[in-house]
C-alpha cells in the first residue's frame, strides 16, 4: 500500500456539548477514491470540512501531503494557505460564484490567489472545461447551467488550483443515472492522473461502482 | 423661517380640519384669525418669556386692536414667515401680520392694508470694518447676508449685478448676525428694527447710519377679501389719528420720527410707494408670469447644478463611509461594532435638519465649515448611516457557501470580501441605493437652512417675488424629474444587465 496522502488521526469535534466527531481515524493512500458513507448526521460531511480547513476541531491531527493541522487551536493562516494548495473541495450545491461566468469561476483562484497570468489561467480553464465536456458553457452564468453542468464546472474550478486531493460532498445528488456514470468515468480519469479523492455520499450504488474503498461512519466514528 | 416651524404649521393646518379651512370673514364672525411667525420674535410676535403659551409683540397688539374694532375675538394662526402670503391666499387666516413688507408682488397678488410702520434697510458690518464698509458699493467681492423672501434680498440680488457683491440668504434673522460676528459673512442688510433687536444680544457689529432703502410693514389679506381690508384700513387710520399705534410702538421701543410723517401722508390720502429706493419696475411682479419664468430659468438651472453636484458628491462620500461602516460592523471587533452601531442609531434616530444645524451653527465655535462643505458633509454623514445598513444586510445576504467555496480555493479573507462577497452584495444593494440617491437628491433641499442656494430655495425665492407657486413649482418639479428620471433609468439598466448576466 502506498504512503497515505491524507491521514486523519483520532479526530474529535464538539459543538457546544454535542459530540460531532468522536475519534475519527482514516488513512487514504494516493490514487484512491474513498467513499465515506453513513446516515445523515453521522459526521461524514464534517470530516471533509475539517480536512478542507473550514471547521476547527478539538483534538486530533490531520496531515495532507505534508501539511499538518493540529486540533485545539485556530489553524494559523500560513498553514491554511499551504493546505489550500493541497485540498480542493466540491460542495453539494456546487457553490459556483453567482456573479461570475463559468470560465471566470474557474480562473478566479489561479489568478488572484496563486498569481497565474490571466491569459495562462484562461487557457488552462478552457482545457479543464473541455476535458469535462462543458467548454461550450464557458460564458454561461451559474443560474443558466444545469445541475450536471454546474457540477462539472465546480470540479474544474477545484482542479484549476491543481490540488492533489479532491473532496466532494454528495456529488451524485443532482444527477440522473446517465450523468452519474459520466461522473464516475470523470473521477476515474482523475485517479489515473494520480489524484486522491474522498467523497461523502448516500449513494450506495455509485460508491459500489466507482469507489476503490468504502468507509462507513455512524455517530461520529468510523464504523467499518 | 425654519422648516420645523413650517412642518408644525402645516400639521396644525391639516389637523384643524375642513371646518377651519377656507375661512373668510363671514364664516365665523366671532373670530378674527391672524397669522404670524413667532420665530420672528420680538418686537413683532414672540412667545411671552414669562407665559410661553401667550404671545406678545407689536403685531400681536395691533391684531388685538383690529379684532376689537371689528367686534371679534383675535385668534393666532402660526405660519412660517416665508409661507404667510400663500397661506393667506388659500384662506388659512383672515390677515397676515408679522413684519410683512409692502412689496410690488404683494400688491399684485394680495389685498394689502395701508402701511402701519416705516423701516429703513440698513447695513451692519463688523466693528473693525465700520469705517471702510459703509455702502453696498464698498462691498465688492464680499458676502452680504439677509433673510429669504425680503426686499433686502431683492436689493442684494441687484447689488450682485451692480456692485459685484455676493448675496447669502438665510431662513431666519438671527444667524445672519451671528455669522457676521464670526466672519462667515462680511455684512448684513436687513431692516433697522431687526438689526437693532439683534444688536442687543450679539456684539461685535456696527449698524451703519446710511439708509439703503425705505420700506413699510403692512397686513396682507386674500385678494378676494378687499372689503375687510378696507374696514381694517379705516381702523388703522383711526389708530394713527388717536395715537393708539404710537403707544404700541413706543411700548416696544421702535417709535421714531419717521412714523408721524408716514401717518400724516396716509391720513392726507397720499399714495405710498411699496419700496422707496428700489426700482419697482424691475420687480418680477410687474411683468407677465411667462416673462418672469424666462427671466428666472437661468438661475433655476444654476441652482439645479448646485443640487446635482451636491447630491452626487454627498452620495459618493456617503457610499464610501457607508462601505467602511458596514465592513466594520460585519468584520470588526466588539468595540468597533458597538461604536459603529451607535453612530448609525444616533444618525437615524435624529432629524437631518438638526444634524445640519449642529454641524454648521452648533460647531461654529470650534470649526467654521463653509456652507457648501457643511451641507456636503451633513448629507454624506446622514446618508452614510442608511447606506451602511443596506451594505451590511447585502453582505450578510451572501450565502456562507459562496464564502467557503472562495476560502477553499485559497483566496485570502480580504479577497473573499472584495472578489466575492462585496461583488455580490453590490448587486443586491443597487436597487435600494438608487432609491436613496433619488431621496438624497430631494433631501438636498434641506441644506438651504445653511444658506446654500439650491433648487428648492431658488424656487421659493422666485415664488415669493412672483407671488405665485404655479409656474415656479412646475419648473422646479420638471427640473427635479429631469435629474431623477435618467438616474432611475440608468439604475434599471444596470440591474437588468446583471440580472441577464451579459
Amino acid at each position: 500500500m502506498a504512503e497515505p496522502v491524507l491521514h486523519i488521526d483520532n479526530l474529535h469535534l464538539r459543538r457546544g456539548t454535542r459530540p460531532i466527531l468522536t475519534g475519527v481515524t482514516l488513512a487514504v493512500p494516493g490514487g484512491e477514491l474513498v467513499a465515506i458513507m453513513g446516515p445523515s448526521g453521522s459526521g461524514k460531511t464534517t470530516v471533509l470540512r475539517t480536512v478542507a480547513g473550514l471547521e476547527r476541531f478539538d483534538s486530533g491531527r490531520i496531515a495532507v501531503d505534508g501539511v499538518t493541522l493540529e486540533g485545539g487551536a485556530a489553524i494559523p493562516s500560513s498553514t491554511l494557505k499551504q493546505l489550500r494548495r493541497k485540498v480542493g473541495m466540491v460542495f453539494q450545491f456546487h457553490c459556483l460564484f453567482e456573479h461570475l461566468s463559468a470560465i471566470a469561476n474557474v480562473c478566479l483562484a489561479p489568478v488572484h490567489a496563486h498569481g497565474v497570468a490571466p491569459a495562462h489561467a484562461e487557457g488552462r480553464a478552457r482545457e479543464l472545461l473541455g476535458a469535462f465536456g462543458v467548454q461550450h458553457r464557458a460564458a454561461a452564468f451559474p443560474r443558466e447551467l444545469s445541475g450536471g453542468e454546474a457540477q462539472r464546472v465546480a470540479i474544474a474550478r477545484a482542479l484549476a488550483v491543481d490540488s492533489p486531493v479532491l473532496l466532494m460532498v454528495e456529488p451524485t445528488a443532482s444527477l440522473d443515472p446517465l450523468r452519474r456514470a459520466e461522473l464516475g468515468e470523470l473521477l476515474r480519469g482523475l485517479l489515473a492522473q494520480g489524484r486522491t479523492l474522498v467523497v461523502a455520499t448516500h449513494d450506495e450504488e455509485f460508491a459500489r461502482d466507482w469507489a476503490t474503498r468504502i468507509v462507513r461512519m455512524a455517530d461520529g466514528q468510523i464504523a467499518g | 423661517m425654519s422648516r420645523f416651524a413650517a412642518t408644525i404649521a402645516l400639521v396644525a393646518i391639516v389637523c384643524a380640519g375642513p371646518a377651519q379651512r377656507g375661512l373668510h370673514a363671514s364664516d365665523r364672525p366671532a373670530v378674527f384669525r391672524w397669522a404670524g411667525d413667532p420665530e420672528g420674535g420680538a418686537p413683532f410676535v414672540e412667545a411671552d418669556p414669562s407665559h410661553p403659551d401667550e404671545l406678545v409683540g407689536f403685531d400681536v397688539e395691533i391684531a388685538t386692536l383690529l379684532a376689537r374694532g371689528l367686534g371679534r375675538r383675535p385668534e393666532f394662526v402660526n405660519i412660517t414667515f416665508t409661507s404667510i402670503d400663500q397661506s393667506i391666499a388659500r384662506g388659512d387666516a383672515d390677515i397676515g401680520m408679522s413684519g410683512i413688507e409692502d412689496t410690488p408682488a404683494r400688491r399684485t397678488t394680495l389685498a394689502v392694508t395701508v402701511p402701519y410702520y416705516e423701516f429703513r434697510e440698513v447695513l451692519s458690518v463688523r466693528d473693525g470694518d465700520a469705517s471702510r464698509l459703509r455702502t453696498l458699493a464698498d462691498l465688492r467681492g464680499k458676502r452680504v447676508a439677509t433673510l429669504t423672501g425680503t426686499i433686502a434680498y431683492e436689493i442684494l440680488l441687484r447689488a450682485e449685478a451692480e456692485h459685484g457683491i455676493s448675496a447669502v440668504s438665510y431662513e431666519d434673522d438671527v444667524h445672519p448676525f451671528s455669522d457676521l460676528a464670526i466672519g462667515r459673512v462680511d455684512a448684513v442688510l436687513l431692516d433697522n428694527v431687526l438689526a437693532e433687536r439683534r444688536h442687543r444680544t450679539i456684539s461685535g457689529f456696527t449698524i451703519q447710519p446710511q439708509t439703503v432703502a425705505i420700506g413699510h410693514y403692512v397686513g396682507v389679506l386674500a385678494a378676494g377679501n378687499a372689503p375687510l381690508r378696507d374696514t381694517i384700513d379705516e381702523l388703522l387710520r383711526g389708530a394713527m389719528r388717536d395715537g393708539r399705534l404710537e403707544r404700541i410702538f413706543r411700548k416696544w421701543r421702535v417709535w421714531n420720527d419717521d412714523q408721524p410723517k408716514l401717518y400724516a401722508q396716509i391720513l392726507a390720502g397720499q399714495p405710498i410707494a411699496p419700496v422707496i429706493g428700489l426700482d419697482a419696475s424691475a420687480s418680477v411682479a410687474a411683468i407677465s408670469k411667462w416673462e418672469a419664468a424666462k427671466r428666472y430659468l437661468p438661475s433655476l438651472l444654476q441652482a439645479s447644478t448646485v443640487t446635482i453636484v451636491l447630491s452626487c458628491l454627498s452620495m459618493a462620500l456617503a457610499v464610501g463611509i457607508g462601505v467602511l461602516i458596514a465592513t466594520g460592523r460585519v468584520y470588526g471587533g466588539r468595540l468597533a461594532r458597538l461604536a459603529l452601531t451607535s453612530y448609525v442609531e444616533l444618525i437615524r434616530g435624529t432629524p437631518i435638519l438638526l444634524q445640519l444645524f449642529v454641524l454648521y451653527y452648533g460647531l461654529a465655535a470650534a470649526i467654521r465649515l463653509p456652507a457648501f462643505a457643511a451641507a456636503l458633509l451633513g448629507l454624506a454623514l446622514n446618508y452614510a448611516a442608511y447606506e451602511s445598513e443596506i451594505y451590511r444586510s447585502a453582505l450578510e445576504a451572501v450565502s456562507t457557501g459562496q464564502l467557503e467555496a472562495a476560502r477553499t480555493l485559497g483566496l485570502s479573507e480580504r479577497q473573499v470580501l472584495t472578489l466575492v462577497r462585496a461583488a455580490q452584495a453590490f448587486r443586491l444593494a443597487l436597487a435600494p441605493m438608487t432609491n436613496d440617491f433619488i431621496a438624497l437628491l430631494k433631501d438636498s433641499s434641506l441644506v438651504s437652512v445653511l444658506t446654500v442656494l439650491e433648487l428648492t430655495k431658488q424656487t421659493q425665492i422666485f415664488a415669493t417675488n412672483l407671488g405665485s407657486w404655479v409656474i415656479p413649482g412646475t419648473l422646479c418639479a420638471a427640473l427635479y424629474l429631469a435629474m431623477s428620471l435618467p438616474l432611475a433609468a440608468v439604475a434599471r439598466r444596470m440591474e437588468r444587465h446583471w440580472r441577464s448576466g451579459s
